[in-house]
């Protein structure tokens, strides 16, 4: 696969100009992401009612590949139910490990822009980390990390 | 890895495979023997007294977890201090952190300059009568930093403390004579001397590793074994429990014989001269920050780049066939340090011509196209 099929001009305008970037005063779930292998960390935070998340934020320090991911995907999932953003966090994991067939309806849109990052097997946790932040945070999870499991959040320690 | 190493494993793969000091049968006794000509060459290599003060382990951690166990366990005492640097790879701080847990010992750290060089000044300052063991990497692998340690070695031994010596990064690239260094014990990878993986050694000073613990039961490290006591092997065997990586040791002992060749003072000259030239290249190009000048250096360059992460440097690099390592290069410490999260870094070595370091610049050019 080549540089530019991955690093395409969304997921560079994403990481120069991150969308919900920063810190929610009010928000009533929050978890904190880390890739070990990179030293990355995410932080997001998010305001839920009646299972709706209302707002959501991002800030840490990550590559290009995590920041758009995050950013995308608090685009994505603000203002949308519990069960839709989880099913997103699943279909995206599918689709980053390659296990995802794009020609079936899923509701990832412009996020398979994300899909060249299964061939590149080191990046796919960068691409991931924030989706298993946000599944954390959902369940109220404070510590998410890439290595506890390679294709399913878990849970590590609860706090909301 | 070279040819010559490739071939030595294959023709003890092929003609010579057994376990070692063991049986009687013909193919045992070869192989025992082309095991301890292998020990003889890492020997010869860094200038040892005795061949039984090389003990072959798995690579530099096994290496230190071995004088961890084996000296710290036995000789570190509540209350007692062990000296580290800021420098450190995880290899040489976690085991005495856990030493130092177990034992209710504390860890005391050398500081580092802007340069990336140890505050010897500094390092002096922490010794006191508490102070039991010094661990010092001597070249940074995260920065190329040399570190000044026959000075630190001999401040140690004014006050009677054992010094390791992390040689991970200096053996492939720097003479090493541990007589001439004094040094107590100093450790270093096959793979990084153009061996193979999953064999390394311990040099360690014969009456030192005399009087230290075994690390590992087993196998091979014994004299005599009953249900009320084991009486345990003479060195280097009391430190070498199970059957060993024989295949590993053995290419490693030809990798040697091929570096030992071209001449190590040779491969440090051209490398010397090579990274002069990528520092001069890189320093030219907007937005790079090299990490780590210090006056001596190996050939490795860390550096950042404005506004692109590491790991987003690494991807590109490799879509052009330049491998970069990228990351916290296990010495997050060091990161911290410098307050970055990673670096990038490139590696040179005697294989390395300048039109490769010519392609890096390049490269980090282009990246800086895509990103900025």
């Amino acid at each position: 696969m080549h540089t530019n099929s991955l690093y395409q001009e969304v997921i560079l305008d994403h990481n120069r100009k991150p969308r919900n970037y920063g810190k929610l005063e009010h928000a009533n779930h929050h978890a904190v992401g880390h890739n070990p292998l990179c030293g990355d960390r995410l932080d997001i935070t998010l305001q839920l009612e009646n299972d709706q998340i209302n707002d959501i934020a991002f800030q840490g320090e990550s590559c290009a590949i995590c920041k758009a991911s995050a950013s995308m995907m608090t685009a994505a999932v603000k203002g949308k139910s519990r069960i839709d953003a989880e099913t997103l966090i699943h279909e995206f994991r599918e689709l980053a490990t390659g296990k995802l067939d794009i020609n079936h309806p899923h509701h990832l849109g412009r996020l398979t822009i994300f899909s060249g990052v299964r061939e590149l097997p080191t990046r796919v946790k960068c691409a991931i980390l924030p989706w298993h932040t946000l599944h954390a945070a959902l369940n109220s999870i404070a510590d998410a990390s890439t290595e506890t499991n390679h294709d399913s959040a878990q849970a590590v320690s609860a706090k909301s | 890895m070279p040819q010559q190493v490739i071939d030595r494993l294959v023709r003890y793969q092929t003609t010579q495979h057994a376990n070692i000091n063991r049986a009687v049968h013909y193919l045992s006794e070869v192989a025992t023997m082309e095991y301890h000509t292998a020990r003889c060459k890492l020997q010869q290599f860094i200038n040892a007294r005795e061949d039984r003060e090389i003990i072959f382990t798995s690579g530099t951690t096994d290496s230190i977890n071995l004088v961890m166990h084996g000296y710290g366990r036995k000789f570190i005492k509540a209350g007692d201090e062990i000296i580290l640097t800021t420098l450190e790879h995880h290899s040489n701080i976690v085991p005495w952190q856990m030493l130092a847990n177990e034992k209710g010992a504390k860890i005391r750290v050398v500081p580092v300059n802007d340069m990336g060089e140890l505050e010897v000044d500094e390092y002096e300052k922490l010794f006191n009568e508490r102070t039991k063991f010094v661990g010092l990497i001597h070249v940074s692998n995260a920065l190329g930093t040399i570190n000044p340690i026959k000075r630190m070695i001999d401040f140690a031994h004014q006050h009677g403390v054992p010094v390791l010596i992390d040689g991970a990064q200096a053996a492939p690239h720097i003479v090493i004579d541990v007589q001439a260094l004094d040094c107590d014990f100093y450790a270093f990878s096959a793979h990084k001397l153009c061996g193979p993986t999953g064999a390394g050694i311990l040099y360690g000073k014969a009456a030192l590793l005399e009087s230290m613990q075994p690390f590992k039961g087993g196998g091979d490290m014994i004299a005599s074994v009953t249900f009320e006591e084991t009486l345990y092997n003479t060195i280097p065997h009391k430190f070498e429990a199970g059957t060993p990586p024989i295949a590993a040791a053995i290419g490693f002992g030809a990798a040697i014989a091929y570096l030992t060749a071209i001449g190590i003072d040779r491969i440090a000259a051209y490398e010397s001269s090579l990274l002069d030239y990528a520092t001069e290249c890189l320093s030219d190009i907007p937005g790079v920050r090299i990490i780590g000048t210090a006056a001596e250096k190996t050939a490795v360059i860390s550096f950042t780049i404005d506004g692109i992460h590491p790991h987003d440097i690494g991807t590109i690099l490799n879509q052009d066939g330049i491998a970069v390592r990228t990351g916290h290069h296990c010495a997050q410490p060091v990161m911290q340090r410098f307050n970055v999260p990673a670096t990038s870094r490139a590696s040179f070595a005697f294989y390395n011509k300048k039109t490769e370091v010519d392609a890096l610049a390049a490269g980090i050019r282009n990246a800086q196209k895509v990103f900025l």
